[in-house]
């Protein structure tokens, strides 16, 4: 009822706060397997209830179950299983190199693998990512090799991007990243441009955007959404909501929407939320959107819902603002044991053949970090050159940059 | 001059199938000062379409466009709007090739009318190229007259890196210069009215003489190139008038070699004073002409107040205030 007194101010807070113990009850997960799985030119006002509930294959234990099963064999889903490995475990080492001081920064994945290694699968060749920070997954399962990553961590004499980016801040148009700003949900519009241009070529590649759920709040998001749903832009829209911006709980960008997926709602997009800690669903979803991408049938909105399990960023110490515990009780789970036991359930996996398999990805990475570091980290052996910093700034060097390089002295 | 860029962005579609034209209202009506009138008609909604009120979008798209291969050429409808646009103007566009080391590259150009003289107010009325010029990675070019707003439009096009190209719009219809309160001359009596058909390009990076003189160099560009005109013929001072065209990159070397023989320089913009592209232009006249100079630089400029309404007159740099700045300069 109205409440005609005094006006008070609203400011939402999160469920709990360090000391508090976690609890996410009043999260509603829908059980694996019931949300239905709609043809890809389903009318998107028919399937308005997708943006609130939470599309899942992987049930507890461990059978792919549901419309949404089915897609990917047993090879695949090993495949799978090791590039979300190999991410976590090049995250760990990479964590390592920045608090040894080999490097300045560095953003990792932890329980977010699934939501990149599985949404690179649903991709052909020549479609394109504007990715954010949290996407190295894209690179990993799509055959980057790790080493040119760690060149670029390193900023080193190897580095692709000449010193002259943040650690991270990958670019490989061959590979189908879009080079990362390290401003916030710029991208997202950019991306509905590319897909823009593709349809004005009458191409058939499509581009896949990607946000988190704090930037969701910037104006490039809407901008975003505004472009697509008017041109209906052959791209994925995708949110990866982990909960948490930095110390910002979700629920600060998200007002009173519901979901972040409720978004596109308003713009005619269709919207669909994902168990984003499931491989399985992570992937049916991104190919049932690239599916309507490629189908000239426009954008889709996808909301990963999943957990920031590690710190936000190498600078960042969450148990600041959220209980150390909280993602254990994360309902969710976690990506790496979801697979590995769904495989193990196949007879296609077990637990020594895991055990030998992340010997061999640590080898793997170790091996490929001495190779980078024999080029040189942040602080120490071979470093891009200082006449790289005036380079590149245009196609051709104007006058007055040849003369501040001059001055310089390089 | 709404014709020679028109015409610029005509040829430029004919010739390269890559180049789209976009923007509030620029599609089916042809833009709110007609500059893109017909294009639709000529080469479909694929390649000239109208755009929603949204600025970042329009900027943000087209950087995801050059990034993808086209080559944008986007109307703001005024510059006064182009600040939600700035962020992906500044951080994206500018960046894109250094950032990701030439293996994305951001060939887009940003139309926008700029300047006052039409009763626009606070928010059509403003001069933001500093904005531009302060920012590594952009290209900002001010065209004065018709047949340089066609050629230097189509080397903008042609580029391969972003460039802001600000149209006075109190050219859009004949050389005014300053003089509000006579009968507007159409560009067809102007000398550079006259728009050669077909292709040709005015380089970006290279000033024009308006006028040569040997008794002080007057720095200008856009409407102030013909208000500086007008002042010159007032006041009978024999001043080589440099109409610099294309503020980043600059042609230093024709602003040296004309003050280093007048000795004396008047820097002329319609934008605010404070941190205005003025004050680049002294300093760099300072660093290099200092022992050539008789006289301390002047500045004629808009007031650091926002661009008033009922006051626009006294607050626009008119040949009075040129005038008077050219004959101090002469005394100092």
């Amino acid at each position: 009822m109205a409440d005609a007194g005094m006006l008070r101010f609203h400011v939402p807070e999160p469920e709990v706060r360090p000391g508090g113990a976690p609890d996410f009850s009043n999260v509603p997960i829908a059980a694996a397997g019931s949300v239905p799985r709609p043809d890809i030119d389903a009318d998107p006002r028919t399937i308005r209830d997708m943006a609130f509930s939470i599309i899942r294959v992987l049930n507890r234990n461990g059978e792919a179950v549901g419309p949404w099963a089915g897609l990917l064999s047993a090879d695949e889903l090993l495949e799978g299983l090791r590039h979300m490995m190999t991410l976590r475990a090049f995250d760990a080492r990479m964590q390592m190199a920045q608090r040894q001081g080999k490097t300045s920064f560095y953003m990792q994945h932890l329980g977010e693998e699934a939501v990149s290694c599985a949404f690179r699968r649903a991709l052909l060749p020549g479609d394109m990512n504007f990715p954010t920070y949290r996407q190295a997954g894209l690179l990993i399962a799509g055959g980057y090799p790790m080493v040119t990553m760690m060149n670029q961590i390193y900023s080193n004499e190897a580095d692709p991007l000449k010193g002259r980016q943040l650690p991270i801040m990958y670019s490989s148009k061959e590979h189908g990243f879009f080079s990362i700003s390290g401003n916030l949900a710029t991208q997202y519009i950019q991306a509905v441009g590319w897909a823009m241009a593709s349809a004005i070529s009458n191409d058939s590649r499509i581009a896949a955007a990607w946000i988190g759920d704090g930037s969701t709040a910037e104006s490039d998001f809407h901008s975003a959404l505004v472009f697509a749903s008017t041109y209906k832009a052959p791209v994925v829209l995708n949110v990866v909501n982990n909960q948490w911006a930095i110390s910002t709980f979700q629920g600060i960008a998200r007002g009173g929407s519901g979901t972040f997926a409720a978004r596109g709602l308003g713009f005619g997009i269709p919207a669909l939320r994902v168990d984003g800690n499931d491989y399985l669903a992570v992937h049916a979803v991104a190919k049932w959107a690239a599916e309507r991408a490629r189908g000239n049938l426009g954008p889709t909105l996808v909301e990963y819902v999943t957990y920031r399990a590690g710190a936000h960023s190498s600078s960042d110490d969450p148990s600041a603002y959220r209980p150390k515990a909280e993602s254990d009780a994360w309902p969710l789970g976690d990506p790496v044991v979801r697979l590995k036991n769904h495989l193990i359930r196949l007879g296609a996996w077990s637990d020594e053949r895991h055990a030998q398999a992340e010997a061999e990805i640590l080898d793997t990475v170790i091996s490929a970090q001495k190779e980078a570091e024999g080029h040189g980290t942040l602080h120490a052996g071979g470093k891009p050159s200082t006449r790289e910093m005036f380079e590149g700034v245009f196609a051709e060097m104007p006058p007055h940059l040849r003369r501040q390089r001059q001055q310089a002295g390089v | 001059m709404i014709e020679a860029i028109r015409d610029a962005m005509d040829v430029s579609m004919e010739r390269d199938g890559k180049v789209v034209v976009f923007g509030e209202d620029v599609g089916f009506f042809g833009g709110v000062f007609r500059c893109t009138q017909g294009l639709q008609a000529k080469y479909g909604k694929s390649r000239c379409f109208d755009a929603p009120i949204n600025e970042s979008g329009i900027v943000g798209s087209a950087i995801g466009m050059a990034a993808y291969g086209l080559k944008p050429c986007v109307e703001i409808q005024f510059a006064d709007y182009m600040y939600p646009a700035y962020d992906q103007l500044t951080q994206e566009a500018a960046r894109l090739r250094y950032r990701s080391n030439g293996d994305f590259t951001c060939p887009i150009v940003v139309r926008m009318p700029t300047g006052g003289g039409i009763f626009g107010g606070q928010t059509h009325s403003q001069s933001p190229e500093a904005l531009f010029t302060h920012v590594s990675g952009l290209k900002t070019v001010v065209p004065s007259n018709p047949h340089d707003a066609k050629g230097l439009l189509i080397a903008a096009i042609e580029d391969p890196d972003p460039v802001i190209f600000l149209e006075p719009k109190r050219l859009y219809n004949g050389p005014f210069d300053g003089h509000h309160d006579r009968p507007v001359t159409p560009w067809s009596k102007h000398e550079l009215g006259e728009v050669a058909d077909g292709h040709y390009t005015v380089p970006l990076g290279k000033a024009a003489i308006r006028r040569a003189g040997s008794a002080v160099t007057v720095l200008a560009y856009g409407t102030m190139v013909h208000v500086a005109q007008a002042a010159v013929e007032e006041t009978g001072i024999d001043a080589e008038i440099i109409d610099l065209r294309t503020l980043l990159p600059l042609d230093l070397d024709a602003i040296v070699a004309s003050v280093n023989k007048t000795g004396r320089c008047v820097i002329v913009h319609e934008a605010t004073l404070t941190s205005g592209f003025g004050a680049e232009l002294s300093a760099l006249v300072q660093e290099h002409c200092f022992y050539h100079l008789e006289a301390p630089v002047a500045r004629v400029t808009g007031w650091d107040t926002p661009y008033p309404h009922a006051q626009e007159w006294d607050y626009f740099p008119g040949p009075a205030r040129v005038g008077r700045a050219l004959i101090e300069t002469m005394e100092a």
